[in-house]
């Protein structure tokens, strides 16, 4: 269903493979299919097309460098262009105000406020040493004033004693007392869900803004949203007033396009990300990232220019065959094992892949993935024969002490390696099973095996 | 101000003043694109947009006027009759699966496992459809299956109340998959026509939360073998392209029997459905149009496409 811009404009420029300016007929192929990748991944019409235009601009008479294909050299600008957009600056809560500072989420119903109001909190009082209080004004959906309770506790973080028929403008204002008597540095205001278009509802949140002046007021808004997100965003910010989005479940497969429709109708920064549902799992926003991932490529961009600095074409395109036949040995482990010593080292290029997580991150280091080790694998394959590389179930007993000896390593090393190749020829037939549009789908972690990754 | 800033805020105001422009024209709708027109290219574009934000996704629009172009490309159209005949094609792909929840009473109990992504409206419509079927006469169970996320029994607890029905829980973090054995097993001894069973919301890529839901289903199987009858997903109306996946993913992992559109008293259309309608062919039994008991209504076709297209039903 979804393609990766790279593949839908590789189709393009195929039949074009020119050098020199772009010119304008090639932009207007190109971006034809930019548009569609853009509305597949759920960014709003209006915003792809004024979207469009800005790379239309940008795009046309550029100069395309001699290492790439007009098709990367799109990819370029458009993937530039949407980090632009999406804004290249990190924004963060906005706490220099006296205290109590008052941060209220608002949103559709089920985006997830209450999840994301708890998960702030703890952030505030944990890393960032903040008093916080939070309260629910959410006197609609059953037990929600509990739920936002329970997470409280869970979180070690102050709830507002519930008093049953209490309306939600004065539950916000005993809310602001309680902060300023008891010396609270942050008072969170969770909202009831609203749709957009409820005047009455929309009004109620207002008077509760009037009655609390929120330093911050966020838009709490789902990463699966289709088109609805630019009326619903506008909406809030016409009649609450925002100053910033919460993008939640990013955690999910959605391209997330819903992240440039909010930003580009409000103009407000998109500030956090939800990444799941414990409450720790609140991330910082990185416009590379989610440009990235509505573009369905990884970070593809950045990967393709590092590679172009350091891999040799050829050597590349051997690999990306291999890969494709699921066929991998010896030799190709270690030419792969090699680049990843030019690029910078495996984690490096491992913080550019989709889908690796903070835990599978932290296992890796524990695993001590690091550079000498590669140098230490890089030695034992060198001692070991062509044939031996070309063939690997060849090394049995006698040969693992033959290459152990004259690498300086250990059978127990050597065993490692041996099963360290085992894996990554298994994780290839997997790539090559999942074809690409698993991959994007998975990201890296589809190919991790169970209970972490690399062997240990 | 940077020159950075002053750029981004010219990019941002422009854009802006585009915006205005843009939904001003498509409130507008169809009526004002064909309006003394023939059905030209650029008409149809503009036809083609207003369904895309609708969230019919690119392919399905484009084929859709693709279809309308071929009997009256060129021809003098009148803007009603545009948006009638497109109505009709959409209500003719979404006929097949408007078919409402048949529940049989004779299986003592018929069960229903409601399944979905995180804050879809699943324990809202289980509310709606206790409220539903109660008053139909039907003796209704209700099993808190949802153990994980703060508060869920609770919230299921004062659903139990407003509709008179008895609800199995047990404490948070308990196994689901027990609850509802033991919620079937105590149907089975009272004599309850069905048992509705909530469940936390899953994303649906997430292996470690499917296999889970797939635990509840087998241990459902260990009683009755033809169980549970309906497996419904909720399914947010707000919700884009990734409706797809979510389908797919639940269709294939949980087999799903048909679906419930939630929140279709916002803004959003909902028009994915017709992507789903097409590819999954499974059937569409309500949609919620509010929060409360009463909020839920039986899919029509017609009144879905009609809706879609800005026309009153
Ligand atoms: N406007 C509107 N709101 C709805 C509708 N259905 C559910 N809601 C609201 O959406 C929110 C989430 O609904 P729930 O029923 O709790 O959703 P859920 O899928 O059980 O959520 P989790 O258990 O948290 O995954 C609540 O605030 C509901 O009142 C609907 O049809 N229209
Ligand atoms: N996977 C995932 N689930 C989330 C995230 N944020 C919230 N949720 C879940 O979404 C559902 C609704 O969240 P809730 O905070 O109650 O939403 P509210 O109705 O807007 O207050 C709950 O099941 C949450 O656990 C997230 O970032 N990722
Ligand atoms: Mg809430
Ligand atoms: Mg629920």
């Amino acid at each position: 269903m979804f393609e990766s811009l790279q593949e839908r404009l590789g189709d393009v420029f195929d039949k074009l493979r020119r050098r020199g300016a772009l010119s304008e007929e090639d932009v207007s192929a190109a971006l034809r299919e930019v548009r569609v990748a853009l509305l597949e991944a759920d960014v709003a019409l209006p915003v792809v097309k004024d979207f469009v235009e800005g790379v239309r601009e940008k795009a046309l008479g550029q100069e395309i460098l001699r290492s790439v294909t007009p098709g990367q050299m799109v990819v370029k600008v458009v993937n530039d262009h949407l980090i632009e957009t999406l804004g290249s600056e990190h924004s963060a809560l906005n706490l220099t105000t006296t205290p109590p500072t008052v941060i209220m989420l608002v949103g559709l119903q089920g985006s997830g406020k209450t999840t994301s109001c708890a998960k702030i909190a703890l952030r505030l009082s944990g890393k960032e040493k903040q008093k916080v209080l939070m309260a629910s004004l959410d006197v609609r959906r059953p037990a929600a004033q509990e739920q936002l309770r329970v997470l409280g506790e869970q979180a070690l973080v102050k709830t507002l004693n519930i008093v049953p028929g209490e309306k939600p403008v004065a539950i916000a204002k005993r809310a602001l007392q309680s902060g300023a008597l008891e010396g609270y540095d942050v008072v969170m205001l969770d909202t009831a869900g609203r749709l957009a278009i409820d005047e009455e509802l929309m009004a109620e949140v207002a008077a509760v803004r009037d009655a609390t002046k929120p330093h911050e007021t966020l838009l709490v808004a789902d990463a699966m949203t289709g088109q609805d997100a630019v009326n619903v965003a506008s909406a809030f910010k016409e009649k609450v007033g925002l100053t910033g989005i919460m993008l939640t479940r990013v955690d999910g497969d959605a391209r997330g396009g819903a992240a440039l429709s909010m930003r580009a109708v409000t103009g407000c920064p998109i500030k956090l990300l939800g990444s799941g549902e414990k409450l720790d799992a609140l991330e910082d926003f990185h416009p590379d990232r989610i440009a990235s991932r509505i573009l369905g490529m990884g970070d593809v961009v950045s990967l393709v220019e590092k590679a172009a600095e350091t891999i040799e074409a050829e050597d590349a395109e051997k690999l990306a065959k291999k890969m494709q036949k699921g066929k991998f040995d010896l030799d190709d482990l270690a030419s792969q094992l090699k680049q990843m010593q030019k690029m910078g080292g495996l984690s490096s290029l491992m913080n550019m892949l989709p889908g690796m997580n903070k835990a599978q991150m932290a296992k890796m280091q524990n695993a001590k993935l690091d550079d000498s080790m590669v140098k230490r694998q890089l030695a034992m394959l060198s001692s070991m024969t062509p044939g031996e590389r070309a063939k690997p179930e060849l090394i049995k007993a006698s040969r693992k002490i033959r290459i152990a000896g004259g690498s300086g390593t250990t059978v127990q090393e050597i065993n490692k390696l041996l099963k360290q190749y085992q894996e990554a020829n298994r994780m290839m037939k997997k790539v090559k099973k999942m074809g690409k549009k698993g991959m994007m789908r998975q990201g890296l972690s589809g190919l991790m095996p169970p209970g972490g990754g690399f062997p240990q | 101000m940077s020159e950075a800033e002053e750029k981004r805020g010219g990019w941002f105001s422009r854009l802006k003043a585009g915006l205005t422009r843009s939904s001003s024209k498509l409130s507008d709708g169809i009526t004002g694109i064909f309006t003394k027109r023939k059905l030209d290219d650029a008409a149809l574009e503009e036809l083609e947009d207003l369904l895309i934000t609708s969230d019919l996704g690119v392919t399905t629009a484009a084929r859709l006027t693709a279809n309308l172009a071929k009997t009256r490309f060129n021809k003098d159209v009148d803007p009603t009759e545009v948006r009638e005949a497109l109505a009709d094609d959409l209500a003719g792909l979404l006929e097949p699966v408007a078919k409402p929840l048949t529940i049989d009473p004779a299986r003592k109990p018929h069960i229903v496992l409601v399944v979905g992504v995180n804050g879809s409206g699943k324990t809202t419509t289980i509310g709606k459809l206790a409220t539903n079927l109660t008053r139909q006469g039907y003796s209704v169970l209700l099993a808190a299956g949802d153990t994980f996320r703060a508060a869920a029994i609770d919230q299921l607890k004062i659903w139990g109340e407003r509709t008179g029905c008895e609800v199995i829980a047990k404490a948070p973090g308990a196994d689901s998959a027990g609850l509802a054995f033991e919620a079937i097993e105590t149907a089975r001894a009272q004599n309850n026509d069905l048992v509705l069973i909530d469940t936390a919301g899953r994303l649906h890529n997430k292996s470690d939360l499917m296999a889970e839901l797939q635990k509840i289903l087998r241990v459902i199987k260990k009683l009755d073998p033809d169980a549970p009858h309906d497996v419904l997903l909720v399914l947010d109306a707000t919700t884009g392209q990734n409706a797809i996946s979510q389908l797919g993913t639940f269709k294939e992992l949980v087999a799903v029997t048909g679906l419930v559109v939630t929140k279709l008293d916002g803004s959003a259309r909902g028009g994915v459905l017709l992507a789903l309608a097409e590819k999954f062919e499974l059937p569409v039994h309500a949609i919620g149009v509010g929060e409360g008991a009463e909020d839920m209504r039986p899919f029509k076709a017609r009144d879905f496409a009609r809706s879609l297209m800005g026309l009153d039903s």
